[in-house]
């Protein structure tokens, strides 16, 4: 049941009614019965993976919120006999115990994701050290089911148990309410990873039927499928047959095939988002943004601030500042201050933690070589523009012209060339042949193809890039207007027949462009198999 | 508090940071200047910064900082 599906649309269409008909108090109860519906109809041996999930998050956090519970009713209790020393081992000794229960919720999760995820990887890694030694033994691979989004919901789930064991949030004592916070439905498919104090405050409130939430709600999931269904899975054809025959499609090729790809990932990712946080505005549900414009970022720094927020979020809040600011790390960064000079020093712990994020984030998207290369590519650029900072102040400050809007204009496309080069990592998955594609473009002789038809050969015609061309510069309007403001509060400020026409538009695009039928693939989102 | 902004200062000399109160949310100080920040705080008042008190809030103004050091140094 893919958001693209009628099934789904009936689903989501019958939810939408049941959910304001039954009393406000059971609307959670609905939900958690309803995203247990929409993962088991996908698989239901889904269920038993993410069930471990919750079962295992929900039992250690709440063991570790009862010992902290404790150690506070203990030191209150013995407050007059314990002196200062004393209550600070007291407390250091309770402190590894919470600590030794997280690392178990930890292994456990990290271990369940490994396996499923990453265990053929492993396999055909270990078969080809021992082919490189002159082996012959081979070890199989192994079938595994990979539960969808399991990314998403267990690094989410792992963010609220971190978040109980720093003791900035509450442990969920309901096991079924929590059981709702890791996997209510449109966010199983590509996230957003929510945060539970975030979350929480909407996801189990009673939600009166507004009309204005409601309706935002629905224009969201509609712009959201236009995304997908008018540009996304139209470009698709096109791209995939430059990505699956590199050998007859490069130079030039690679080059189109590059731009198609940031648009298409673009309008996929975005556009599931789009439709996530559509449906749960209809349901009254606030979540967490998880794009701010990115493509107009003016360098790959400000990108990654704008580009799948809440997993840079979750990365930096829980792996790159308790790995840059721990007791080794700091160590690390005295004995380099001390012996290779302050500047240094102060850096080190910077780049040694961004190195291990970034080949994580890399890691994180897929149990494939190239993707830990994009994850790498990325940290060279950000550590050497970090590096030629002070360069680029003095630039800067010397010519005027850099704050200028045709400057601006050029640090955007520059970038995004930037961003659209690097994801070329993920776009063919072999890294070789990423390089050599990437190389074709500067010794290619058939720029021609530009001009003279031969784009119209790849699987869409004339129409679909005119429609794929109205879609680009629609995404650039809405772009502008939605940093100048909210683009439905403004469209909902005009007067009726306005409105009506912009979302009758809208919705009839979907309708007539959509990409359906023999070619087209409606059904997947990219990020759904990270 | 002075440590503190000579600390502040050295970072990002173009602030004021007497005044600013949005550090973080308007996206002056940044991940690597909070870790450079963290190290400097440690080295200087001798208290430990851990990642849950990284928080916006913790860190967008000199004042909060100084609170925030305070509030460790009480503890500990």
């Amino acid at each position: 049941m893919f958001f693209t599906s009628y099934e789904f649309l009936g689903f989501v269409g019958v939810l939408f009614l049941v959910y304001y008909l039954v009393p406000k108090k059971v609307q959670w109860m609905l939900l958690l019965a309803a995203s247990w519906i929409f993962y088991a109809a996908a698989d239901p041996r889904f269920l038993i993976y993410i069930l471990a999930t919750t079962v295992t998050i929900y039992f250690t956090a709440r063991i570790i919120e009862r010992d902290q519970e404790r150690q506070t009713a203990y030191l209150r209790e013995h407050k007059a006999e314990m002196d200062r020393d004393g209550k600070k081992s007291y407390k250091e000794s309770r402190h590894r115990v919470r600590f030794r229960w997280l690392l178990l919720g930890l292994l456990i999760n990290l271990g369940i994701l490994a396996t499923l995820k990453y265990a053929n990887f492993f396999i055909s890694n270990v078969n080809g050290i021992m082919n490189a030694f002159g082996g012959t033994e081979r070890l199989s691979f192994v079938t595994l089911v990979l539960p969808m989004g399991i990314s998403f919901y267990t690094f989410q789930a792992l963010g609220y148990l971190i978040d109980v064991y720093r003791g900035t949030v509450p442990a969920e004592k309901n096991f079924f309410r929590f059981a709702l916070f890791v996997s209510f439905f449109p966010q199983l498919v590509q996230g957003p990873i929510s945060r539970f104090d975030d979350l929480s405050r909407t996801l189990y409130a009673e939600h009166v039927f507004d009309a204005r939430t409601v309706s935002f709600g629905l224009q969201r999931m509609l712009w959201g499928y236009f995304k997908k269904m008018v540009i996304a899975d139209r470009i698709l054809p096109a791209l995939s047959c430059i990505i699956d025959a590199p050998g007859e499609y490069h130079g030039a090729y690679a080059f189109v095939g590059m731009l198609f790809y940031t648009v298409q990932l673009y309008a996929d990712f975005t556009g599931g988002i789009d439709i996530t946080i559509g449906i749960a505005q209809v349901l009254g549900i606030r979540l967490q943004e998880n794009f701010e414009t990115p493509y107009f970022s003016m360098s790959l720094k400000e990108y990654w601030r704008r580009w799948h927020i809440t997993m840079g979020t979750w990365f930096k809040d829980y792996l790159f500042y308790p790995i840059s600011i721990c007791k080794p790390m700091q160590k690390i960064s005295k004995f380099s201050r001390n012996h290779l000079g302050k500047k240094i020093g102060m850096r080190l712990p910077v780049y040694l933690s961004s190195f291990v994020v970034w080949f994580a984030t890399g890691f994180w998207h897929g149990a494939s070589w190239n993707f830990v290369v994009w994850g790498l590519a990325n940290y060279f650029v950000l550590m050497i523009s970090e590096e030629l900072e002070p360069l680029y102040g003095r630039f800067h400050k010397r010519f005027r012209f850099s704050n200028t809007r045709l400057y601006n204009i050029f640090q955007v496309a520059r970038t995004f060339l930037l961003i659209s080069v690097l994801k070329m990592f993920d776009c063919y998955s072999d890294i070789g042949t990423t390089f050599r594609m990437f190389g074709s473009m500067f010794t290619a002789k058939n720029w021609n193809i530009l001009w003279n038809g031969a784009l119209l050969e790849l699987g869409i015609t004339a129409g679909d890039y005119g429609v794929l061309a109205a879609g680009a510069v629609l995404f650039v309007i809405i772009g502008i207007l939605h940093r100048r403001g909210g683009v439905r509060e403004r469209i909902a400020a005009r007067p009726y027949p306005v409105r009506a026409v912009v979302w009758s538009v809208l919705f009839l695009a979907v309708l007539l462009f959509g990409a359906y039928g023999i070619g087209y693939d409606a059904s997947q989102f990219i990020y759904n198999r990270f | 508090m002075e440590d503190l902004l000579e600390i502040l200062k050295e970072l990002h000399p173009e602030v004021d940071f007497e005044t600013e109160q949005h550090l973080v949310d308007d996206e002056i100080l940044d991940s690597f200047d909070i870790v450079t920040l963290i190290a400097e705080i440690q080295d200087v008042f001798d208290v430990t910064i851990d990642a849950k008190r990284i928080l916006p809030e913790n860190f967008n103004s000199a004042k909060a900082l100084y609170a925030l050091i305070q509030e460790i140094e009480e503890e500990d």
